[in-house]
Formats: structure tokens, sequence, C-alpha cells
């Protein structure tokens, strides 16, 4: 790593800290229902929305209809993505006369973008035309991501309530993350990205005559197809949202979504930029914002060791072209040149660290330890940052754990910001790191053992054994990115793949929610010296250690058989 | 220890490991290998019938271990039970219609008499049944339930009328009012409690259930998954085999949290113990657990922050008298004078004056007991004549003789009350020698404990009849957060409702009959056993010393019991990272020899390696018996700063211990050639 990779490092950290916290405070106030500067121009939006929904500003429901709300929400996106694409062939806006998607591959698309994970099992530009990019895939960027961040502010009001049987609206929330949030924000986003060179259009694909044809069983190629279209507005809201479905198959790889250095940066700091401020958010609302900063800082203590570990592996050379004669000193292989070790090692953290899962480089040809921490953090639970939203409030339930086993240690019935933690917020905590964990491991379980679930493989042994582990780990986390290397176009790998993101959205979504309906029901019990302090380093430290040990207890043998093993063979 | 043996086996009974859903694991997981070692015996085996023998009755061993802690802790309790059951033979009584003495008598036994029955109990009888005495005075031997041998007085009507069942009447008599029908006595409520019996899990324990019962998902998930995971690895690499099941019950059973599994109802079954060594009957877990959570503590002045009684403190001498010579009467006046208060005025003088304790004989004086008409008391001696009483009653008897109050007394007497004492005034005949000031004497060491209980995050508040001048100066000086003063039983029970409204639990202790509400509305009631049956039944523990200080050890206990559950929860997942080193190289030594890289502890050989860790995970359960027994040390310390302290025992010990103690076996398992 040169020194320019260190300032570059630096200065997106810097970066990230110094937009989280206004933002973050910005967020509280929109959804507290308080003014901000742009209440003028946007509150007439907002009610204009409240009116057409039918529900009213100070509208407040129990946890059960915040939930039924929620799914009932999604349902209907799901099926309406999953409608246009299966119509596309007969509807306009498809200049290039894409026909309809095939069933297995619209449901896994419509269960992948309805959960905010964004798997892609197809290649955009060669599947999808311009209609159902833009109505079905970039509504639901920013749909999912707002009901990501609105069961988050469901469940801090949980907190933050007393003896309540209710927990806000959903209606009223998802409106205002869009409208306050999503929609702004992306708007600029949008527009700095065209600067960047970032393509939007309406128009066909360009033909090109190439410079120097080339031939293939057909004759002679002259000219190349390139593709276009309204590119800048979803990638916008594809990082920010922490969706990350490309536009273009080659993901933020490609020249027309992610042209430059400098966009690069930009993206990525769009990506993390949200579920970090969400944590000021939190502790704004619940009235501490220590709170927040502990959580953020605990983020962060997972977050670097493992973009350290990624970087370090990256930039070492690759053992098996030793002794060829030739200059590797860093695993340049699957990545773009106009990136290089350090911005690819850093976007790969990135992106799986939050749910995004959009890539600058293929993760399939990272080295075995390299490609291991984007696995890991996303096998965490998509909880350092995470989804927007869901990144969060999952960290909350690793809080509510680490909460109880350091509360029993001091002697007290648990309790995190006055509320007590007790039999039912274990079960609905339990349940919500269980169901991710079941999945992946299940899921590749099936996999390994069914012929449909090898066939896909691309690398028999400890490799394709990992790019199986890491498509059901993304799946079943709701991160979105591939592995590459894997063909999960087959019947088997879209519906299971599908099934997997569904589980891992709603399963979790529905326990977080009861808890936030049980938390609001109880009794604010004042803080004391005998009161564990959630907001000091010892907890951060506590905190840590219960995410690390129990993603490392899970883990450990199937990524023993992976990429650990693999690591050890190559280096023998 | 014998019986604990005995047990041990017996809670092999997987209806009794189901309530368990750890340990339960790991009895499927025995069964399951014993009989894949008779699959091996008869060559369809997967491996070696040794190995899978040996690990199978290592299983066995854990469960065993596991019960064996639970019997043990059980076992001091059926020892307790034992000795109360004695008290609980079935005597006969003698019930009469209506509640006197002489009215007829009809004998029955005591299992046959009801609620709102009546008896007559003699002196040398035993007490038949739990009553409320409706006549009579005796002296009451209770050692059957205190321990305490020397016998107490219990009465009709007032704060000392209750008797408990099995206890003996050594002299007079008393006729009853029975009070529970048979099987809810006192004694069998003790019995059961003390035997856990009737111990149903606490909240907090149910909610480390489900964790660990979400771990042991998760570890099953983990393990079961990884037989497809190394078919698939051994297939695709063309080398050796796939993960055995043998391997895969041991690796399970070691990650599944066992040893809390193992030792959480001996953990409970023990802090209820300790609050019977302690004395204290709790009526349910849930109340020890609770007295842990206390936020506010209310505790009576009396008896708990000071002394029982007032103590003389500072002789203020009349003008024309000195201190010396009000010391010498004064000492005289209370010669005679057995109540504390008085012996206190001559202790004071000795140490103060050196004046000589004498008998009233030695100084040949004629004592005046204190009554009720003059409200004095005194002695005659030498044509003296000394007189002391409260200012009114010394008033009358200065004037009657002639002599007048003198104004400056009065005004010494009027500061002395305002400070929260008792001013007594000494005079002879018309002369008033001065006063003797009265004062609560502040318990030793109380200030230092209410420090403690405040750095624990324990509010104390005082309750007390005396006004809130008074209040106020003893508050201060034994240092508690807050007072009561002029207490009433409805402003005590307004006080406990205003901190619950709070969010807060509180605890307080009671035996008077009007502490009922109060005692029933707090979070933690301590009755005193000497208390009314209302106030016992009212509250939820009852403390057989009758000691209100109690209390703070009562809390300590509660606070113990979850801090012993929580850091072996974390010892116990700690643990698990060093199994992991042990048994993922050694699982898959044929498939990828390059694993076994990760063997940092160079382990001989994959078996031994595994059979090791299985060892391991079997005997942490017996080294950690006597710490679950005896409960982790309690130390008065801030959440973070006690926090800290066990993380890094527990934890970070909980990580290091395993790689120490694996590699210990294994080498044992070397020299004993069974590697």
């Amino acid at each position: 790593m040169t020194g320019r990779d260190g300032l570059q490092i630096g200065l997106y950290l810097v970066a990230l800290l110094a937009l989280a916290w206004p933002l973050g405070t910005y967020m509280a106030r929109v959804y507290e229902g308080k003014d901000t500067f742009l209440s003028r121009a946007l509150g007439p939006v907002e009610r204009l929305f409240f009116r057409a929904m039918g529900v009213r500003a100070d509208d407040d429901t129990t946890w059960k209809d915040y939930a039924f709300a929620a799914i009932a929400f999604n349902a209907l996106g799901f099926f309406f993505v999953y409608a246009l694409q299966r119509l596309q062939g007969v509807l306009p806006l498809n200049p290039q006369h894409l026909p309809g998607v095939a069933p297995e591959l619209a449901f896994n698309t419509a269960s992948s973008f309805t959960t905010n994970t964004n798997w892609q099992s197809y290649g955009g530009e060669t599947t999808l035309g311009y209609l159902v990019q833009a109505l079905a895939l970039t509504v639901q960027n920013f749909v999912s991501a707002a009901t990501g961040m609105a069961v988050l502010v469901a469940l801090i009001r949980g907190f933050v309530r007393k003896e309540s049987s209710t927990i806000g609206c959903f209606w009223v929330d998802l409106v205002r993350g869009t409208v306050h949030v999503l929609v702004p924000l992306s708007f600029v986003f949008a527009i700095v990205l065209v600067a960047c060179g970032v393509v939007q259009t309406w128009s066909p694909y360009a033909a090109s005559s190439l410079l120097e044809g080339t031939t293939d069983a057909e004759g002679r190629i002259g000219e190349s197809l390139v593709a276009l279209g309204p590119a800048a507005s979803q990638v916008a809201i594809k990082n920010l949202g922490t969706n990350g479905g490309g536009f273009f198959n080659a993901n933020s790889a490609h020249p027309f979504e992610n042209p430059t250095a400098l966009s690069n940066f930009l993206v990525m700091l769009s990506i993390l930029v949200l579920p970090a401020a969400l944590c000021h958010t939190f502790g704004a609302m619940v009235g501490d914002k220590r709170q927040g900063w502990a959580l953020l800082a605990t983020m962060l203590a997972l977050f670097l060791p493992l973009l350290a570990v990624c970087l370090w592996q990256e930039g070492a050379p690759n053992p098996s072209l030793a002794g060829l004669g030739l200059d590797h000193a860093s695993n340049m292989e699957g990545k773009e040149v106009r990136f290089g070790i350090a911005s690819s090692a850093l976007y790969a953290t990135v992106t799986t660290a939050a749910s995004n899962g959009s890539v600058n480089a293929m993760h399939d040809s990272f080295s075995p330890l390299g490609g291991l921490v984007p696995m890991w953090l996303m096998q965490l639970g998509e909880i350092v940052f995470g989804g927007v939203g869901s990144g969060l409030y999952g960290m909350l339930m690793f809080a509510i754990i680490a909460v109880f086993v350091a509360g029993l240690m001091v002697g007290r019935t648990p309790e995190y910001l006055g509320k007590k933690i007790e039999a039912y917020e274990m079960k609905m905590a339990s349940l919500t790191v269980l169901v991710p964990a079941a999945t992946v491991l299940v899921g590749t379980a099936i996999a390994v053992s069914c012929s449909a679930g090898r066939a896909g493989v691309a690398n028999p042994g400890p490799h394709g054994f990992s790019e199986i582990l890491y498509a059901f780990s993304s799946a079943g986390n709701n991160n979105g990115s591939a592995f590459g290397g894997l063909g999960a176009g087959s019947v088997f790998y879209t519906t299971a793949l599908g099934i997997a993101m569904w589980l891992a959205r709603f399963w979790i979504m529905v326990p977080v929610l009861a808890l936030a309906g049980g938390l609001a029901k109880k009794k604010m019990i004042p803080a004391s010296a005998g009161t564990l302090p959630t907001h000091r380093p010892l907890f951060v430290a506590m905190l840590t250690f219960v995410v690390v040990v129990v993603g490392a207890l899970t883990f450990i043998p199937a990524l023993a058989l992976g990429p650990v093993v693999e690591h050890l063979m190559q280096h023998g | 220890m014998k019986r604990a043996l005995v047990d041990a086996v017996k809670k092999l009974d997987p209806r009794h490991q189901a309530k368990n859903p750890v340990m339960f694991v790991v009895e499927v997981g025995s069964a399951f290998t014993t009989l894949l070692f008779f699959a091996a015996l008869l060559g369809r085996g997967e491996t070696k019938p040794g190995f899978v023998a040996a690990i199978s009755v290592w299983l066995w061993f854990t469960l065993l271990f596991a019960n064996f802690a639970e019997a043990m802790a059980e076992g001091r309790g059926k020892a307790q039970a034992d000795t109360l059951r004695k008290a609980k033979t079935d005597v006969r009584a003698n019930q009469v219609s209506v509640p006197k003495r002489d009215a007829a008598k009809s004998p029955v036994l005591a299992s046959q008499l009801r609620k709102g029955e009546f008896v007559v109990v003699e002196a040398g009888e035993t007490i038949p049944c739990d009553g409320e005495i409706v006549d009579g005075v005796a002296s009451v031997d209770e050692s059957a339930i205190t321990g305490e041998s020397a016998p107490v007085v219990r009465e009709s009507g007032g704060d000392r009328s209750a008797v408990t069942g099995g206890t003996r009447v050594l002299s007079d008599w008393l006729v009853l009012r029975v009070t529970a029908n048979p099987g809810e006595s006192f004694l069998d409520r003790m019995i059961s409690m003390v035997e856990g019996a009737k111990r149903q899990k606490t909240p907090n324990e149910i909610a480390l259930d489900i964790l660990l019962a979400a771990l042991t998902i998760v570890f099953l998930l983990a393990t079961v998954t990884l037989l497809p995971y190394s078919r698939y690895g051994a297939s695709a690499a063309g080398q050796g085999s796939a993960v055995t099941m043998t391997v895969l019950v041991a690796l399970l059973v070691c990650l599944i949290p066992t040893t809390i599994g193992a030792l959480l109802s001996a953990i409970g079954i023990a802090g209820m113990d300790r609050m019977i060594q302690a004395n204290v009957i709790a009526t349910s877990g849930r109340a020890v657990e609770a007295a842990g959570d206390v936020d506010v503590l209310l505790l009576d002045k009396t008896g708990t922050i000071t002394l029982g009684n007032r103590q003389a403190t500072v002789f203020h001498p009349a003008p024309g008298a000195t201190e010396k010579s009000l010391a010498e009467a004064a000492s005289l006046a209370s010669l005679a004078d057995e109540t504390p208060e008085g012996r206190s005025i001559v202790v004071l003088a000795k140490d103060k004056h050196g004046v000589a304790e004498r008998r009233v004989d030695e100084v040949g004086g004629v004592a005046i007991e204190f009554s009720a008409q003059t409200r004095m008391s005194g002695i005659d001696v030498d044509g003296r004549e000394l007189r002391k009483g409260a200012a009114d009653a010394i008033t009358k008897y200065v004037q009657g003789h002639g002599g007048s109050f003198p104004s400056e007394v009065r005004a010494v007497v009027e500061t002395v009350a305002r400070k929260g004492g008792t001013p007594l005034v000494v005079a002879e005949k018309a002369t008033v020698l001065g006063v003797v000031e009265l004062k609560d004497i502040v318990k030793t060491g109380i200030k230092e404990r209410f420090a403690e209980l405040r750095s624990m995050g324990i509010k104390t508040v005082m309750v007390t009849g005396d006004n809130p001048l008074t209040a106020a100066a003893i508050a201060a000086e034994a240092g508690v957060d807050d007072y009561l003063a002029e207490a009433t039983p409805e402003a005590k029970l307004a006080l406990i409702r205003e901190h619950q409204a709070g969010g807060r639990l509180v605890a307080m202790t009671g035996d008077g009959t009007n502490d009922a509400p109060a005692l029933a509305q707090a979070d933690v009631a301590v009755a005193m056993n000497t208390g009314t049956q209302a106030a016992k039944e009212a509250g939820n523990m009852v403390d057989l010393d009758s000691n209100p200080t109690k209390l703070i050890e009562i809390v300590a206990i509660g606070k113990q019991l979850l801090i012993t559950r929580g850091a072996l929860t974390t010892f116990s997942i700690a643990n698990d990272i060093a199994k992991y080193f042990a048994i993922i190289p050694a699982a898959f030594a044929t498939t990828y020899p390059a694993l076994g890289r990760l063997n940092v502890m160079h382990l001989a050989t994959p078996e031994s390696a595994i059979l090791s860790a299985v060892i391991f995970n079997a005997v942490i359960i017996v080294f950690l018996i006597p710490l679950a027994l005896r409960g982790i040390k309690y130390r008065a310390l801030g959440a973070e700063a006690l926090l800290r302290r066990n993380l890094l025992v527990y934890g970070v010990g909980g990580v290091l211990v395993p790689f120490v103690g694996v590699k210990l076996i294994d080498m044992a398992l070397v020299v004993l050639h069974l590697a």
C-alpha cells in the first residue's frame, strides 16, 4: 500500500464521519416530524402523498399493523416488479426490444429488489429495458431502502416510548424517508455522477464502428453496440440505498457506471453514508447522542481490521505466479486498472460491510483471505454499517444480546436504554441472529448436496465451495454482491437464492417489529450507578466481542473448508 | 455426596433432561454415539470402535457431571429439609370450640386442624400449627425453625402474636387461632423451598435459556451442515473421506454451551441455598433474583440504622452545678434503672468522669422505680433525693419542693430535643442539676455500607416515626440518601408506589401488621420472623434472625446469583474458540491435510485432539461445580468496573484456559498410550 492509498482511505473515513453527523441529525428531525430547512419545499409533496394514501401525519399503529403494512407493501412491490419483467416484451420504452423475462429469473429479481438485496442473476443491458429498469428496479431501490429505515425508526420508538402500545405508522415513515431523505440526496448525487461521466439518456444503444474489426463464427464484425440508458439516476440510489444492483452487468466496474477515480470515491462514500448517519439518528432520537457514537464506534472497530486484512492480502503477490518472472507485486487479477488495489479492496470491504453488493472488481479473483473478508462481513449479518436501517436494527439486536450477557455479569436484570431485556426480547433477538445463519448454512448444504447446485461451480474444490457459500451468504444477508464464478442463472439458484433473500429480509423484520412493540410497552427504568453504561468503550468492546464470537463460531467450520484451506494450500 | 452420585444417575431420565435443551442435546448425542459404537463393534461402523467408545463414554460423563452438579446443589437443601421434617411430626392438639383456655377440649391430630379453628397449647407441648395468639403469654422455643436456642416471648395482641407450627411452648400457655390449613403451613413451605421441589425457573433464567437454546440451534446447524460440506470437499479433492458422525457429535457437544447448561440449575438452587444459609426463607426464586435488581432500600431507622435504644452522650450541667457533680448524681439516680438508657448513663459517667459503678445495696440507698404517675425514677441515699425524668415531670417535682426550673436548663432541653436527642433532666429536691442528653446511636460501619450501596446504584431511604428535624440529623449522620419522617403505614405505601411508578424496584423490611400493605406492595419484602402473621404473609421473604440489616446481604446474594450465571455463560462460549482449533484440523485431516497448520496446540493425533476436547468439556464442569455452588464473589463496585473485571477473568480467561487444558489432556493421553 502506497502513501497515496493510505491518504485516500484516511480521506474517505474523515469524509464519511463528517457527512454522517449532519445527515443523521437531519434524519432524526425528519422522522420525529419536525421542521427542517427543506420542509418548505418538500412539505407539500409529503402532504400530497399522505392525502393520496389516506393517512395523516400523526397516525400511530401497533407493531402488528406496522409489520402488516410493511410486508403488504413489499409484497405488492414484488408482484409489480415480477409482472413488469414478464410483460416487458409488450411494454413501451424498450428500444432494444428485449423479450419478457423467464419466470424463475423474474422471481429472483423481484425478490432481490424488494428485499434491498439486489442480487443480479441477469445482465442489465441484455435483459432489461429502460421501463423495467426505471419503473420497477429504481422505484424498489427507493422504497426498499425507505422500508428498512422505517423499521429502524419504529424500533427506536420502541426504546423511546414508555408504556405505549404503538410504534408509529409505516406509511408515514415510508413517505418521510423517501421524500425528505432518499429523493433529494439521490437527485443531487445523480447530477454529480452525470458530471463525472455516468450516462443518463433515453436514447437507444449507440452503434460505433470499431477501429480494428474482428471476426467471429458468423463472419467479420466491424461495429459494436454500446449500451446506454438512464443510468445515473439509478446508480445514485443504488448506492445511497445500499441496494447495489448495477444498471450494467459489470456493475461499478463499467466505465459508464463508475467512470473515474473521483466517481469511485463518491460512490463508496454514498454507500456507507446513510448507514453511518442512522447511528446518529438513533442517538438523537433516544436522547443520548453518545449511544449512537458507541454503535458507530463498534461498526468501525469491526470494519477497520477487516479492511486492513483485505488490503494486506490483495497487496501481496499471488504465490501461484511466483517464479514465473512476472511483475506481480500485488494481486491485480480481476481488478480495474483505473482503480488499482487499494480502491478495489476498499470498495469490496465497503460494499459488503454495507448490504450494498455493487462491485468494482471481481471478488472471485481476490486472494482466498482477501475474499474471506467480504464473505465474513456478510455472514456477520450485514450489521457492520449494513443496509440502510436494516444494518442498524441488526446491530441493535446484537446490542441486546451483549447487554443481556453483560448485564448478568454486573448482577442486574439487563437493561438497554432504560428498557429491561427479558425473555421476550431475547427470543426476538435470538431469532434475528438465527434466521440468516440458518439460511446461509442450510442453503449452502442443499446446494453442495444436489447436482443442480454443484453444476454451477466453475472451480470445484475449496474455491468452488467458497463460490456457493458466498452466494448464499450474500442472498441470506440481503447483500447482493456475487463472488462470480458461480453459474447462478440456473433454475435451482435463482429459486433457492430468491427464497433465501425473502426469508432473510422479512423473517428478521417481523421479530424486530415485535421487539419494538414489546419494548414500547415497557416502563422506563432510570439509570443508576448499578446500570451498565452502554456508551463507553468497554461496552463497545463487549459488543464487538459478541458480534465476532457469534459470527466466528457460526461460520468457522464452513470458512475452514473454503477460503481458509485454500489459503493454506496455496501457501503450502 | 453419596446421595448426589445416585441422583446423578437417576437424572439421566430423558424426561428430566428435556427441561434443559442444552443437556438434552448432549443426551441424544450420547445415545447416538453409543449406537454408533455397537455398529462399529459389528464391523459396520464408520471408524475404530475404541475411538467411538471413548467419545461415547465421555459424552455420558458430561451428562453425569451436569446431573451431579444439580444433585449436589439439591443435596444441601435436602439435608436441611430432613431436619425440618422431624419438627413436623403429627402431634396431638387440644381443639377448643371457643377461644378460652378452660373451654372443653377435644383431642385431634394436628393434620386435621383447619383455618379459623382454636387450640390450646400448654407448657411443654409442641405447637401443632401456624397460628395467631388470641389469649395468653408464653415463652416459646423456636430453635426448630430459626436455629436460635434462646426462647422468645409470644403474646396476644401487638406485633409478637404469631407462632409457627413445630415450635414448642416452654412455659405458660397459649390459645391460638389456626391460620394455615395442613400442607400450607410455614414449615411446609419452608421444606418445599429448601428442597427446591417447587423451584420454578426465574425470569432471567428463562431469558438465558432462550439464548442458550438459540446458540445450541446455531451450533447444531453449523455441525450438521458440515457433513454435506465435507462430502463435497472430499469428492472435489479426490482424497480422504467425509467427516464421521462420531466427530460431528463430539464437535457439537463441545460447541454448545454445556458448561453453563450443566450448571445453570445448580446455580439457581445454590442461590436459594445461600439465602437459607443466611437464615432467610424466600417464597420464590423470582424474589431472590429481584433482590439483585433492587434500586431503593427502605430501611427502618430503629434497629437497622441506629442501635435499638437511645444512649446517653453528653451531660449538660445547670448553672451552679459542675459536669462532674451532674454525672455523679445522674449515675446514682440510674443505678436501679435496668433499661438500656439507664445503663448508658452509668457507663457514660464512668467513662467520662470516672464515677464508679456500684450496686444500689452497696450505696445503701432506696431505689425509686419509674411509675406512670410520677414519670420519674431515681434513688434516695444519704438523705439525698435524686430524681431523673422528662422536663415536664421534673418541673412538677422541683416546684413541689418549692424550687423553680431554670430558664437556662429549659433552653438546653429545647436545643437537645431539636437536634433529635432526648433530654433527661436530673434534679435533687428543689435544685435542677442539669440535663443528660440521650441520642440515637448510629451503628458503626453502617455509613460505609450505605456508601457501598450507593456505588452499587442503590438508594437508601430511612423510615422513621421521628419528626423531620430529628430524622434529618440522623439521616445526615448515617449517610442515607433520603428519609421519610413521621412515617405512617400510608406514607410508606405511598413512597413505595412513587418509586415504583418511576420504574424502580423497592425493597423493605417490616414486622408489624400495619407494615403488611407496604410489604405486599414492595418488590422485595422481608418480613421478620418475630413479626405478625399478616406481615409474614405479605412479604416474599422471611428473615428467621429478624435482623433488618439482612436486607443488604439479600441484595448481594441476588446479584451474586446473576453474576455467576453471566460469568459462566461468557466462559462457556469463550471456550469454543480453542475447541475449534482442536477439532477442525482433526476432523478434516484426511481431506485437507493443509488444515493441520491450524493445529496450534500440536495435539498428537486427530483422535487424541477430538477426545481431548471432549474430555476437557466434561471435566471443566466438575472443576466449576464449587464455583457454581459458592457463587462468584460479589464486590460492591460500579457496574463498569464489575464488568471489566468479570470479562477479564471469565471472558479472556475462558478463551485461554481450554488451550492449556486441552493440551494437558492430550499430553496425558499420549503418556497413557491412549492417543
